[in-house]
């Protein structure tokens, strides 16, 4: 296979080589690590006590932490709080090193951070008040809240793009593609989810459709994609497998993703053909998945034994496999026999939590394994990744299948005409198996706050780097 | 060098903002003019105060307000069509099913069950898993002036012998829920299923031939039937609910070789009776409208036969002669 320059992250070729712009740097990435997981341990401590409740609906049913408020203070907070600053963090390390240039400015960032946690933590009291904008899926809060987000995303696109533009390099390496066309993107969205012309009955819906996955899909997927172009072979020390493959990817996801949107409302109102151009973008999304997923794995070839050794691509290559998958599985939900039966059950937050947990958080956290020690010159200790990858990963697992065969059962259920009650006294054992897996997954998110602690003020562990030796001198 | 950059960055947000227009933006200007289907009124300003506890409690977070042409979703009513949506802002159509969607339910509940579930779901379904909204109540030791006290089973009420009366957000929150009723559509049924949306030209439905040898009640039916449509008040032991809903077991119009009243109440709904000198102060709704014959004579077959009752089974025939003799 012929290498070209192209496929080398430029980190590995230049650095500006100044000990002012690597500090300057690291207090940034830090600084959104170590927000996000504040965020993340929020969010998720929420979302334990959310499962809690299905089995005990009467344990803490007061006003301020009903069910139905704290629902979307969960989600908001992973979503917003934990995994977008943490990609936001990576990004600006990768987009940095990849143009081999220092960052355009260090204030903004900053500033970009504060707006972030402003909103989010803004968007969290209001939702516990009782304020917000209808059940709206995942854009709740109320506009002026969602306005600040947007202003912070378009200082961390003014900064990303400033950055880019002052690079040596020709090119632009294909991490950047993904996290600036991602940053762009999210502006369009949160703009589009805003304007109130069409906010009104059945159109309403039809941007509800638009938003909920294009949040998802063209906010967090880029992110994350590019992070793994930049991650994986850093971590690897190999160049990525095919550059053209990955630009391939690029462009069919953004041809195919944005049109998905109508799968969530499947035999709603909304006219025929949005529910059935959304059902052939959702196969269409193969296509990019497939090839962006093979061009990571393949780049992984031949080196299984490191992926055992090495936790950052442990974490990345689960973040890998679940995008596949994952994204194979959104598929098959969105063909209309199939939908039939799994549409409002939990399969679908046995697949929200596959893909938003097992891809996005595997990529976060993989991505910070390998790139923060790198930046501080602290790393986590061996210890407390396994014991963070091991927890995470069977409590993930635990989840999603408990789900997936429950909520199955519940549609059947619906088919076979049974009474609702029924599905509801079904589902029993499996939110109790949610219930088991989310504690694990809440267990490992508090030793990932013992790792970050390490990579950034605390005592630097004893983890070996998390860049691989080269194959030369490995074999 | 900067051009590459221009191009890739504003080739991308160029298509992307095309794509949107066309899949999002354009269909949504153009479905916002949607108008109000026949009989879609707007909310009155109490109806929407409950919509607006309706969306600050997060209500649609486990309930839909959306029926879809399929036949899983017959119990909640006709699918819903683009007019159902003309005032419903914002739109509440929901992702989940953890309970019942809601879309008819003004149709299949009454205020009083309303109320009592929202203080404590387990004092008329005992599996269901929904959070209590007591923080809607107030409890008191004395009911004032104008105010009525919600009927709650004596095992759910208050230990210390408080009343319970419900805040102006619950009362708004019941208005809300009670104006869940859909407009009837003629004609409009479940046709659509894979192949299309639900479309008023339907196909009329061929009417089910008569078994050889007479009528023969379907028990498993009948019981599906009563669970999912009157086990939420008369309860699944038939022994309904003290104050608010009546016993079906050993009920004198159930239990009686004459089906008349018993049909009727099933058609026409009832407004409070008093039955063995014992008031029971809930309304039932009517059930005509929503359930053929056929099913109303499973129903009453399975309640005049279950719970030690042994009264002459019914045929559709007598469901519809009562029918058709109207209130």
């Amino acid at each position: 296979m012929a290498v070209t320059v192209e496929s080398l992250p430029a980190s590995t070729r230049s650095v500006t080589g100044k000990p002012g712009d690597d500090h300057a740097l690291a207090s940034v990435f830090k600084a959104y690590t170590i927000s996000a997981t504040f965020w993340l341990v929020f969010g998720t401590a929420v979302g334990l006590l959310l499962a809690f409740k299905f089995g005990a609906p009467d344990f803490w049913a007061e006003k301020y932490l009903t069910f139905g408020r704290l629902r979307p203070i969960h989600t908001n907070s992973v979503f917003y709080g934990w995994a977008s600053l943490a990609l936001v963090g990576c990004a600006y390390y990768v987009t940095v090193r990849s143009c081999g240039t220092r960052l355009y400015s260090v204030m903004l960032a900053k500033v970009g951070l504060w707006l972030f946690n402003i909103a989010c933590a803004a968007g969290t009291i209001a939702l516990d008040l009782g304020y917000n904008w209808g059940d709206l899926e995942y854009r709740e809060w109320p506009w002026p809240i969602r306005l600040v987000f947007f202003v912070a995303l378009a200082i961390t696109a003014w900064n990303l793009l400033a950055t880019i533009a002052r690079r040596e390099s020709k090119d632009i390496y294909l991490s950047n593609w993904y996290i600036v066309g991602g940053v762009l993107w999210t502006l369009v969205i949160c703009l589009v989810a805003i304007l109130p012309w069409y906010q009104k009955g059945l159109g309403q819906v039809a941007i509800s459709g638009y938003f909920m996955h294009n949040a998802v899909g063209m906010w967090f997927t880029p992110l994350a994609l590019g992070l793994f172009y930049y991650a994986i072979p850093k971590v690897l020390n190999r160049p990525i497998y095919s550059y053209a493959l990955g630009v391939l990817a690029f462009w069919t996801n953004l041809l195919f993703y944005p049109m998905l949107g109508g799968h969530h409302f499947l035999f709603s109102p909304l006219p025929w053909w949005i529910q059935t151009t959304a059902i052939i973008a959702s196969v269409g999304m193969l296509v990019p998945v497939f090839g962006g997923g093979a061009n990571y794995l393949l780049t992984m070839r031949g080196r299984y034994h490191g992926r055992i050794e090495s936790y950052p691509l442990a974490f990345l290559f689960v973040g890998v496999l679940c995008y596949i998958f994952g994204s194979a599985q959104g598929t098959v939900e969105a063909l209309r026999d199939m939908q039939a039966v799994w549409h409002f059950t939990d399969f679908t937050v046995g697949h929200s939590h596959f893909t938003m947990y097992g891809f996005v958080t595997f990529a976060a956290w993989g991505g910070i394994y390998a790139l923060l020690p790198l930046a501080t010159g602290k790393r986590p200790g061996q210890f407390g990744m396994a014991l963070h990858f091991w927890l995470a990963t069977t409590g993930v697992a635990i989840y999603v299948i408990s789900l997936s065969i429950g909520g199955t059962m519940q549609g059947l259920d619906w088919i076979h005409a049974k009474p609702f009650i029924q599905s509801v006294v079904d589902m029993k054992p499996y939110y109790l198996w949610r219930g088991v897996g989310g504690i694990l997954m809440f267990l490992s998110h508090l030793v990932f706050v013992w790792n970050v602690w390490r990579m950034t003020a605390g005592k630097s562990g004893d983890a070996p780097s998390p860049v691989m030796e080269p194959e030369e001198a490995a074999v | 060098m900067k051009k590459a950059m221009w191009t890739i960055f504003g080739g991308a947000l160029l298509l992307y903002i095309v794509i949107v227009m066309v899949i999002a933006v354009g269909p949504a200007i153009d479905l916002a003019q949607t108008p109000p289907g026949p009989g879609v009124v707007p909310l009155t300003p109490l109806q929407e105060e409950g919509r607006q506890v309706f969306a600050s409690n997060g209500c649609d977070y486990c309930h839909t307000l959306q029926v879809r042409p399929l036949p899983e979703d017959v119990p909640f009513g006709r699918p819903s069509a683009p007019g159902d949506f003309a005032y419903a802002t914002p739109e509440m159509l929901g992702s989940e099913r953890t309970g019942p969607d809601l879309t008819n339910v003004g149709n299949r509940r009454g205020e009083i069950w309303q109320y009592m579930h929202l203080y404590d779901p387990r004092a008329v379904s005992p599996d269901s898993i929904m959070p209590n909204f007591k923080f809607l109540f107030r409890e008191v030791k004395a009911v004032p002036e104008g105010e009525t006290a919600v009927s709650i089973p004596a095992a759910f009420a208050p230990k210390n012998g408080d009343k319970v009366i419900a805040t102006q957000k619950a009362k708004a929150l019941v208005a809300f829920l009670m104006s869940l009723k859909q407009a009837p559509i003629p004609g409009y049924k479940m046709n659509g299923g894979m192949g299309g949306p639900a479309t008023a030209a339907a196909p009329a439905a061929s009417a089910p031939a008569a078994p050889a040898g007479g009528y023969a009640y379907d028990a498993a039916k009948g019981k599906a039937l009563f669970d999912s449509t009157c086990a939420a008040c008369h309860q699944a032991s038939g022994e309904g609910v003290p104050g608010a809903f009546p016993p079906l077991k050993g009920n004198a119009a159930v239990d009686n070789a004459d089906p008349t009243l018993h049909l009727h109440t099933i058609l026409h709904g009832a407004h409070g009776v008093t039955i063995g000198g014992v008031a029971y102060a809930g309304v039932m709704p009517e059930f005509g409208s929503q359930l053929s014959d056929d099913d109303i004579a499973n129903i009453a077959n399975y309640e005049r036969s279950s719970w030690g009752n042994h009264a002459k089974p019914v045929t559709p025939s007598e469901v519809a002669k009562i029918r058709a003799a109207g209130k």
